[in-house]
């Protein structure tokens, strides 16, 4: 009861000093960081921020129509784009960590002895056995067809190539069930990974499976009515050491790894608008 | 369990809120619109009964489509403000709900015109005792249209996702947590969160039928 109280008044608090929105991807929202590191913030600056969890394409388009005023995504070129729309500024990369091609313990197509990731993809598209692509606009699809295209082959209307259209969760759920290979975020693998059958074959932190998250602040002069202010408070709080090292120790302990790395602003892919 | 027994109270009364206010504003349109097709006394109304009829099969997601285009920044209604906000999901659900009360209303009013007003006019009543008499023994088929009504506006998920967008505390309801907890693969929080949805609604819908059916 006491605790419900606190928690309301923190509400209460948030509503009167006001309130900000913020569209980022599945991975960051289901691994829990955000509900890590916002509350911090609401208390020091009393801005709420309400978080819409979609995929990174959706997050832009939500963003490109003025809905939200800020973004925390991970698709570096599509981040660049947005830029150079005029959409978005003030871009800063967050943390990072890598891909992973997880699948079935049994490794039918050997993707474990992969001598690289295209080598990987090579395998899997051989071997015929099952692959299941997120099939939307989100940033691990945008990085699967992007290995896809460097590995210069064309899954598409292959009998093994499935859709799944929905987040990274229920896409490693799908696959675990179909005993099929998918490509997945570090984040939300190490959080699947003991509620479902898949494992890691394919997880080394090469330039070619980089994960960067990264922020950016809608372009206030785009549209009326967004919480500019906010968002660039928000943006500066991401960034503070200290968060960026609660950001780098965040689940350490329980997967004796980080899940995010900071990057403190300092990109390790290039955003180029 | 990945939610905590007090936050799905808390999403439990949202979703209570939310459906009902939707239910209301169908039923202070529907009804008056369904008792209006039901009662009458010529015949015809064909063509605006398919259409209400039809209309039971809406699209959840397709509503919340419209609505999220037109309450968008970038729509007509934009500078509202009112995108992802517990309003947008009441109007779109409303509007899942009317035509299940209009057209149940309308379904279940008619099949009694006819005898109400017969009876009620050969004992010499106006037309209005027959409205009246007619609305008291549509009293069961008005409960399940407001039944229905609820239920479609409370179990619903699409809509809500577009133009609620899930938010924590705010515009998070049962069906979409469910979606977010089976998503996380949480299965117990999104089954209990489920469990509650069905005994929301039974409850609900007792609650509407003892009310409706005393005599």
């Amino acid at each position: 009861m006491k605790k419900l109280l606190a928690l309301f008044w923190l509400f209460a608090l948030a509503f009167a000093a006001g309130s900000m929105r913020l569209a980022t991807t599945t991975s960051v929202n289901d691994s829990g960081l955000l509900e890590a590191i916002l509350p911090q913030f609401t208390v020091e600056s009393g801005i709420e921020v309400e978080v819409i969890a979609v995929g990174t394409g959706q997050a832009l388009a939500i963003a490109g129509r003025g809905d939200v005023d800020a973004v925390l995504v991970h698709a570096p070129d599509l981040e660049a784009k947005f830029l150079r729309e005029g959409k978005g500024v003030d871009h800063a990369c967050l943390a990072y960590n890598n891909f992973v091609i997880a699948g079935p313990a049994a490794d039918p197509a050997g993707v474990a002895q992969a001598a690289d990731a295209l080598d990987a993809m090579r395998r899997i598209y051989r071997s015929g056995a099952l692959f299941i692509s997120r099939g939307d606009k989100s940033g691990t699809y945008h990085r699967e067809r992007s290995l896809w295209r460097a590995a210069k082959l064309v899954p598409d209307g292959r009998p093994w190539y499935l859709e799944s259209g929905s987040g990274m969760g229920s896409t490693l759920t799908l696959a675990a069930e179909k005993r099929a290979y998918t490509l997945t975020d570090l984040g939300t693998f190490l959080f699947m990974k003991d509620k479902i059958a898949i494992v890691d074959l394919y997880n080394r932190p090469e330039p070619l499976m980089l994960n960067q998250y990264s922020y950016m602040v809608v372009n206030p002069k785009r549209f009326q009515g967004l919480r500019s202010s906010a968002a660039y408070r928000l943006r500066s709080y991401l960034l503070r050491d200290d968060v960026q090292q609660a950001i780098d120790d965040y689940m350490k302990e329980k997967f004796g790894q980080s899940l995010f790395h900071a990057l403190h602003g300092k990109c390790l892919m290039e955003v180029k608008p | 369990m990945d939610v905590p027994l007090g936050e799905i109270w808390e999403i439990a009364w949202r979703s209570l809120r939310i459906a009902g206010a939707a239910t209301f504003l169908a039923a202070l349109f529907g009804l008056p619109l369904g008792v209006w097709l039901g009662a009458r006394p010529r015949r015809g109304g064909g063509s605006a009964r398919v259409v209400l009829y039809a209309a039971m099969g809406l699209p959840p997601v397709v509503v919340g489509l419209f609505f999220y285009l037109l309450l968008s920044r970038s729509g007509p209604l934009g500078k509202s403000g009112l995108l992802f906000t517990q309003t947008a999901m009441v109007m779109a659900e409303a509007v899942l709900a009317f035509p299940m009360i209009a057209g149940f209303t309308a379904a279940g009013v008619r099949a009694r015109a006819a005898n109400v007003r017969r009876l009620v006019r050969g004992l010499g009543g106006s037309e209005k005792q027959v409205l009246t008499t007619l609305l008291w023994e549509s009293r069961r088929p008005i409960v399940a249209a407001l039944a229905a009504g609820f239920g479609s506006a409370i179990s619903e998920v699409g809509a809500a996702t577009i133009t609620g967008g899930d938010i924590r505390h705010h515009t998070r309801v049962l069906t979409t947590a469910v979606v977010l907890e089976t998503r996380k693969g949480e299965l117990r929080s999104a089954l209990m969160l489920g469990l509650v949805l069905l005994g929301l609604t039974l409850l609900v819908t007792a609650v509407l039928v003892v009310w409706g059916e005393r005599e």
